[in-house]
């Protein structure tokens, strides 16, 4: 364990870590409110980011349906919050176990009977649209008005069910980021995580060399499915309200994606730096909008979509990858090493 | 010495197309024995049915006294078969030394220990120099080195080689020569091959079978094989071999 975490990082590479970490650990003390929003934002789309990569990053197996697992992560807690009083982190079991086992059917699914690569990819969206149509038609959960949990003005914050000031979350799900690093470390250098990028890279040579590709597409669709769905639990403790039409749609699933492809897929800190980007890039953007009288509705997205192009087209592996190289931090496993690249 | 693999009556039907019809033989306990034949003759179909990837129509295959015929390719290299792929099959994205490891992590799931085991075959391949370099980036004799470097990594009790010297140099078919036959020696490993080049069957193979439309039509030690009538027609022509 310990050294799947730890091994192999070089001394400035801890370095960065720290002092970025640090940084982040004393931001609330001298930031304003709005950023801390657009910071949690930024966690929450590294982890789920994070979550998604090691399905699509680490073993090949592209989702595009990942809302499915925010989303039923979000209601587990949520509804035995509302319901029952149980408290979210307790739920956050019940989200995981809920999550885990949707994943597996949708992988049982898929892997047994050979669906893969964009036929995959759609059976990952039918299953977040069955999920969006089909939390509409339950009253329990308040069906297409909504669920809410309640809400009052914090004096202090209580952890332990989840009720306070946004700063509470900011602490949270910087640590959630974080510990996804680590288990995302631990994983890429398991077995588990050289059997992932064998199928990933070409699935046939990895079974005749003994890999049980079934099995190893399993664990990935699980392992993500379940550590997305912890996401969710945040979510609706934070926002308070869930949507079935918010929170399924494909458009949350194409949000979490889009964090790792710009900052690189299959690497461990791209899709960090990937939701740093985009969150702020996204919020600049509003800014500048602004300050240039351009607010006719879908500027914006025509301005971040041409964004998103140049950077993919300058960029194909990545933000992260050239940086990796850059600062030494280029680990030997395939970290920021592109495919049509000499060393 | 008793039979490593037994093959008996393996056919393989492709709608319609004979691929494999009726093949036996037989693989003692450390040997060298080499497939050969014209293309399309059902080398490749033949090993597939081996190694698990094609489910024979008909026929029996034992591997070290159990049936294998129709098991997965995973359980099959689980056995103790190994194999190589005809056209290289490298993970383009790793480096040579992972793609080493994702081998000898099935008999040594532990990471570290994996990594000495895959540090040693790729010595032992010529390999070692070139360990961190991307798998896509190397040339092709080098990729054939680290297709039977992979599998070596597992570990197997009788490796299938399909054409590795197939696009080699007579000096680097050589090598390879000198890689296997050592392997073979100290190891005992025994190996199956599918070779065009017949100075790599001569200078390794102790027996030879010879596939022509999916049927073996001769089989035996090499000099005499290469000195069939039927063979000569089928397969080598006129030219003097060997």
């Amino acid at each position: 364990m310990k050294k799947l975490l730890i091994d192999g990082v070089p001394g400035h590479g801890w370095l960065m870590l720290a002092v970025t970490t640090a940084l982040l650990l004393a931001a609330p003390l001298f930031v304003n409110d709005y950023l801390i929003t657009v910071l949690i934002l930024i966690f929450y789309f590294a982890y789920a980011g994070q979550a998604w990569n090691i399905m699509m990053g680490f073993a090949g197996q592209l989702s595009l349906g990942h809302a499915l697992y925010v989303g039923l992560g979000a209601y587990a807690a949520a509804g035995l919050y509302v319901h029952f009083g149980v408290g979210p982190w307790i739920g956050m079991g019940a989200a995981i176990i809920i999550s885990g086992v949707v994943a597996v059917i949708l992988g049982y699914l898929a892997f047994r009977f050979g669906v893969g690569g964009v036929y995959f990819a759609i059976l990952t969206i039918a299953f977040a649209e069955f999920a969006r149509i089909g939390f509409d038609h339950i009253k329990f959960l308040g069906a297409s008005s909504g669920l809410f949990l309640p809400v009052k003005q914090y004096v202090s914050n209580d952890l332990w069910s989840l009720r306070g000031k946004p700063v509470m979350f900011y602490y949270l799900m910087l640590v959630l980021m974080l510990v996804a690093l680590g288990i995302c470390r631990m994983l890429l250098r398991s077995r588990l995580g050289y059997y992932w990028r064998a199928i990933r890279e070409d699935e046939q040579a990895a079974q005749s060399l003994g890999i049980d590709v079934f099995r190893c597409k399993m664990y990935a669709v699980v392992i993500s499915a379940a550590m997305t769905s912890v996401a969710g639990v945040f979510f609706a403790f934070y926002y308070n309200n869930l949507f079935p039409e918010q929170v399924f749609h494909i458009s949350r699933s194409i949000e979490i994606i889009l964090g790792p492809i710009i900052g690189g897929i299959g690497t461990l800190v791209g899709p960090i730096v990937g939701a740093f980007v985009l969150t702020i890039f996204s919020e600049g953007m509003t800014e500048l909008l602004e300050v240039f009288k351009l607010t006719s509705p879908g500027a914006k997205q025509v301005f971040y979509g041409i964004a998103l192009l140049v950077v993919i087209l300058l960029m194909p592996h990545g933000i992260w990858p050239p940086i990796a190289r850059a600062l030494g931090l280029a680990e030997k496993s395939g970290e920021g090493k592109p495919t049509d690249e000499k060393p | 010495m008793s039979a490593l693999l037994e093959i008996k009556g393996l056919s393989k039907n492709f709608r319609g197309l004979k691929a494999v019809q009726n093949v036996s033989f037989d693989v003692t306990q450390g040997e060298i024995y080499a497939v050969i034949g014209p293309n399309g003759a059902g080398k490749t179909t033949l090993f597939n049915m081996i190694a698990g990837a094609y489910a024979p129509n008909d026929g029996t295959i034992i591997f070290a006294g159990e049936r294998i015929e129709g098991l997965p390719p995973d359980a099959v290299c689980r056995r103790g078969i190994g194999r190589t792929f005809q056209i290289v099959r490298p993970f383009p994205a790793l480096s040579v030394h992972d793609n080493v490891m994702v081998g000898a992590l099935l008999r040594e799931p532990d990471t570290s220990r994996a990594s000495v085991r895959a540090h040693e075959i790729l010595r032992l391949l010529g390999l070692h120099d070139k360990r961190d370099m991307i798998a896509s980036s190397l040339t092709l004799p080098d990729r054939k080195r680290l297709e039977v470097a992979r599998a070596l990594a597992t570990d197997p009790k009788l490796l299938l080689l399909d054409e590795v010297m197939a696009g080699l140099r007579p000096t680097e078919t050589d090598v390879m020569v000198d890689i296997l036959r050592d392997l073979n020696r100290t190891s005992g490993l025994t190996i199956v091959l599918i070779e065009h080049v017949m100075r790599a069957v001569m200078a390794l193979a102790g027996r030879v079978l010879v596939l022509h439309h999916g049927e073996a039509i001769a089989q035996g030690e090499p000099a005499a094989v290469v000195r069939d009538p039927a063979v000569i027609k089928s397969y080598l022509g006129t030219e003097v071999v060997g």
